[in-house]
């Protein structure tokens, strides 16, 4: 079957380097399942029906749609954020971090602004979330212009940091006295994202993503800015030559990128924890590289990519109850597409 | 010198290739016999590139088959190419900057679970290939150090060092000094006494004439033909490319004066390489309005140096210089842009985004500004209006606008180039090789262009390496030799021999 795929592709198209990206996006993702269901196998147990699980639980009804939508949202948004930087040739892997500052901003901002309308609140609350995350995303970027500096180990770094940072105000200024665990109190319920789907986890927040990746579609075709990221990162030199501010477009761009990071810690605080946790993210910051690459960095590829690692994230749980299947399957799933991914773009970019 | 009867090593039947709705190649037959030199003629966009391709791995055709030796072979990439004896070299060149000369020649070729690697063996081999041949290289050099015509030399022997017997040149005389030119026609002649054959692109007709044994001519993907080069002549060659008669003369131009007003003035600049020396040395000259001013010399003597600066792309070390009276020595090459400043710079992917279509990469210097842009929107209604033009109005062969940047063939991106610095209207235009690829039609647009432009007042600075253009365009003509202006004189005054003096660093 696969190879009659790929026998067929390279066929129509004479030459594997002009396979359109989003088919080699599909075949990487069936050919991840493919290798999954090799270790399904090997463990005993069966694909079909472990994958049938998996699908059931992401998607099967509609509490478990919903619980795989409020997880693709943060993925969503820092993958579109990851793929602007990475439009620029800007390598942020700081994104992790720069949800748990945004998560952080938020988190003040819904706990301590007492007396505003819910309207405000919610604004203010994401608002503060993409400065957090915008600043921490400032100084990598400025530091790559004016220094020179390697962006991946400077926004790799403040991970860490910001982790602590976190921890930190968890075990003191933050803590919730009155629990046993380190977490903060909850926010305010004027900052708390509205529910969409009753019954469900299913907030805004996920609307307002899908949203976004619209919008940043426009953005990065229609307008100058947009033109200029994606000039800037394809050739630098060339971009220089027709007067584009390399430096000034790279900051711009690093600001947003990491605004919208910010902006996904916001969410998973103000619309699903609902106050400050350790862990809040499971690496989202991590996987939403993954997302941003499997969607080819295109906005709106990004919201099905995002879907697919959120059910994956979603769904595990559920194939290990009814297959018997160990979670760890899902990892070599997503390790696979990241390899994957990573492979056929270093084809392609070796091809120019 | 070559008889019929030489056998042929390669032979291309029926070679067919699309892209698209575009046929690169339509049904050709080509064969190399062992020891000639076979030229490749061809308009702009004619296939040569692409036929090459094919025979070199990097593209499959369509149809068509392939002989090699007179076995029939399916050439499945560049590395297969290479294990069949077949080389080519491009006229953008894949090497490690950073590595030196003799690193980037055996790059790839040690397996990689031996790491020690033989440069000894390696060098003295290196040498041996190059004495032979005639190419003279400093194994230990680093690429970044090396001018174009010696990364052209070390791509030949890259070539030579993988044992090929049949070399393929992808214009390798654009980017060389008639000087240079010479060296390599010079390496050609030993390489095909020592039996090895070579294809040799080129849109020069007298270079074609005077080195190849036989010429075919390619005009739209067809074979048009192909023929002994001592009974052809140009016009011959010519009319074969296009299809019809072309003349050779260029009109002379009743050229008014030029203006005493200053557009460009340049007072004792001095600029650092990236070797660190200084590449210019106190440089001053002025370009006046309605006048070409045409820069002479051997590549890598401070040319590329000196228009970076002009155009923003390089900070001076010392010295200043004026746009229409303004001081720019520090402008970014956005402000310089905007002060009515046309860049053709000396490499075209420095103006080209290759991923993006032909209508983004109209507006690469001007979507910032209106029409193209209002609010940091961009208009598009009126950026494909603006593509259409370029493309239309210099005849530009290419499907549509919509076409990627990078598919299109060299001589037609150089020509797209041109036509967007010139469709700025600026007051100044500052050309590296305006004509550098482009075919003979192509060329004598362009060159009466420019002179049309000079006529309505542009100011025009011309940096070209072909002696003929210089002379044939510029008003005043100044020699560049290591960073100096060695001397400067009018059209009037300029022989071949003097400036030829000049280059070589001596006196006149
Ligand atoms: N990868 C590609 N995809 C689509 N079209 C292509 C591609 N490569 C070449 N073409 C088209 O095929 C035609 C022939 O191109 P080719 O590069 O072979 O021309 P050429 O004879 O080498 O021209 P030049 O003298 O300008 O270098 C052109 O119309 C070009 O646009
Ligand atoms: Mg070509």
């Amino acid at each position: 079957m696969l190879q009659k795929i790929v026998l067929w592709t390279h066929k129509r198209t004479s030459n594997w380097q002009q396979m359109p990206d989003w088919l080699s996006s599909l075949l990487v993702i069936l050919l991840a399942f493919l290798i999954g269901a090799l270790f399904i196998i090997a463990i005993g147990a069966s694909p079909l029906a472990a994958y049938g699980a998996l699908l059931r639980a992401a998607f099967g009804s509609v509490n478990g749609f919903a619980e795989t939508m409020i997880k693709a949202c943060p993925l969503l948004l820092a993958g579109l954020g990851i793929s602007l930087a990475y439009r620029a040739q800007f390598w942020n892997i700081g994104a992790e971090g720069q949800i748990y500052a945004g998560g952080v901003c938020a988190a003040i901002v819904g706990l301590y602004l007492h007396g505003l309308p819910t309207f405000a609140h919610i604004t203010l609350t994401l608002l503060a979330g993409m400065i957090g995350g915008a600043l921490l995303g400032f100084f990598p970027a400025l530091f790559k212009v004016r220094l020179g500096v390697n962006e991946m180990i400077t926004t790799l770094m403040l991970n860490y940091v910001v982790i602590q940072v976190v921890a930190y105000l968890l075990h003191g200024p933050l803590r919730d006295q009155a629990s046993g665990i380190t977490i903060s109190p909850q926010l305010l319920k004027s900052a708390w994202l509205p529910i969409v789907v009753e019954r469900t986890r299913f907030h805004l927040g996920v609307l307002l993503a899908v949203g976004l990746a619209l919008l940043i579609h426009w953005f990065i075709y229609r307008t100058v800015l947009g033109y200029q990221i994606r000039a800037s990162g394809e050739n630098r030199r060339a971009a220089r030559v027709g007067g584009i501010r390399v430096n000034w477009v790279i900051i711009w761009t690093v600001l947003l990128s990491s605004a919208l990071a910010g902006l996904a810690g916001a969410v998973e605080v103000s619309g699903v924890q609902h106050r400050l946790v350790e862990d809040f993210s499971p690496g989202y910051g991590y996987l939403a590289i993954a997302v941003a690459l499997l969607g080819n960095l295109e906005p709106v590829r990004v919201i099905f990519s995002s879907i697919l690692f959120a059910a994956l994230l979603n769904g595990a749980d559920a194939m290990q109850r009814a297959a018997a299947v160990p979670v760890p399957v899902i990892y070599v799933i997503e390790g696979v597409v990241i390899v994957l991914v990573a492979v056929s773009i270093f084809r392609r970019k070796g091809s120019l | 010198m070559m008889s019929d009867k030489s056998p042929s090593v390669i032979v291309m039947r029926g070679i067919t290739k699309r892209f698209g709705s575009v046929v690169a190649n339509d049904n050709v037959f080509f064969t190399l016999q062992k020891g000639e030199i076979h030229g490749l003629l061809g308009e702009n966009g004619a296939g040569k590139t692409t036929l090459m391709n094919i025979l070199y791995g990097l593209h499959q055709p369509d149809s068509g088959e392939i002989l090699i030796n007179g076995v029939h072979s399916h050439i499945k990439s560049p590395h297969d190419a290479i294990a069949r004896g077949i080389g080519m070299v491009h006229q953008h060149f894949m090497q490690v900057p950073t590595f030196t000369v003799i690193d980037n020649v055996i790059l790839g070729l040690q397996p990689f679970y031996r790491p020690a690697l033989d440069r000894r063996h390696a060098r003295q081999r290196l040498l041996e290939i190059a004495h032979l041949y005639g190419l003279s290289i400093d194994p230990d050099a680093y690429i970044w150090q090396l001018s174009v015509g010696d990364r052209q030399r070390v791509e030949i022997i890259k070539a030579l060092y993988r044992n090929v017997r049949i070399l393929i040149l992808d214009e390798p005389t654009s980017v060389l000094t008639p000087q240079e030119s010479e060296d390599l026609f010079h390496t050609l002649r030993r390489l095909v006494e020592n039996g090895l054959s070579v294809v040799f692109i080129t849109h020069n007709l007298e270079e074609a004439l005077a080195i190849t044994d036989r010429i075919t001519v390619l005009r739209n993907g067809k074979a048009m033909a192909t023929l002994p080069s001592v009974h052809a002549t140009k016009e011959e060659l010519a009319s074969l490319m296009v299809g019809r008669q072309v003349l050779f003369d260029i009109p002379t131009l009743d050229l008014p004066d030029v203006s005493v007003n200053e557009v460009l003035s340049v007072e004792k600049l001095s600029v650092k390489g990236d070797r660190g020396s200084l590449a210019v040395r106190t440089v001053s000259f002025s370009v006046h309005q309605g006048e070409i001013v045409g820069i002479a010399g051997v590549d890598g003597n401070g040319q590329s140096e000196l228009i970076q600066v002009l155009a923003g792309l390089r900070a001076p070390y010392e010295g200043r210089f004026f746009i229409k009276g303004r001081e720019m020595t520090n402008a970014s090459p956005r402000e310089i842009l905007q002060a009515g400043v046309g860049y053709i710079p000396e490499n075209l992917e420095d103006a080209l985004i290759p991923s993006f279509s032909l209508l983004e990469n109209a507006v690469l210097d001007t979507h910032y500004t209106p029409p193209f842009s209002r609010n940091g929107v961009l208009d598009f209604r009126n950026i494909v209006r603006h593509a259409r033009a370029l493309i239309q109005s210099h005849d530009v062969r290419v499907p549509d606008e919509m076409a990627k940047a990078a598919v299109l063939s060299g001589g037609n991106k150089q020509k797209f180039i041109v036509a967007r610095a010139l469709a700025r209207n600026p007051q100044l235009l500052i050309a590296a090789h305006p004509t550098r690829g482009i075919d003979i039609g192509a060329e004598e647009y362009i060159r009466n262009l420019l002179l049309q432009k000079r006529k309505e007042g542009m100011a025009i600075l011309l940096v070209s390496t072909k002696l003929d253009e210089i002379m044939s365009l510029s008003d005043r003509i100044l020699v560049m030799e290591r960073g100096r202006i060695m001397g400067e004189m009018l059209r009037e005054e300029a022989t071949i021999e003097r400036i030829g003096m000049l280059m070589a660093g001596s006196e006149a």
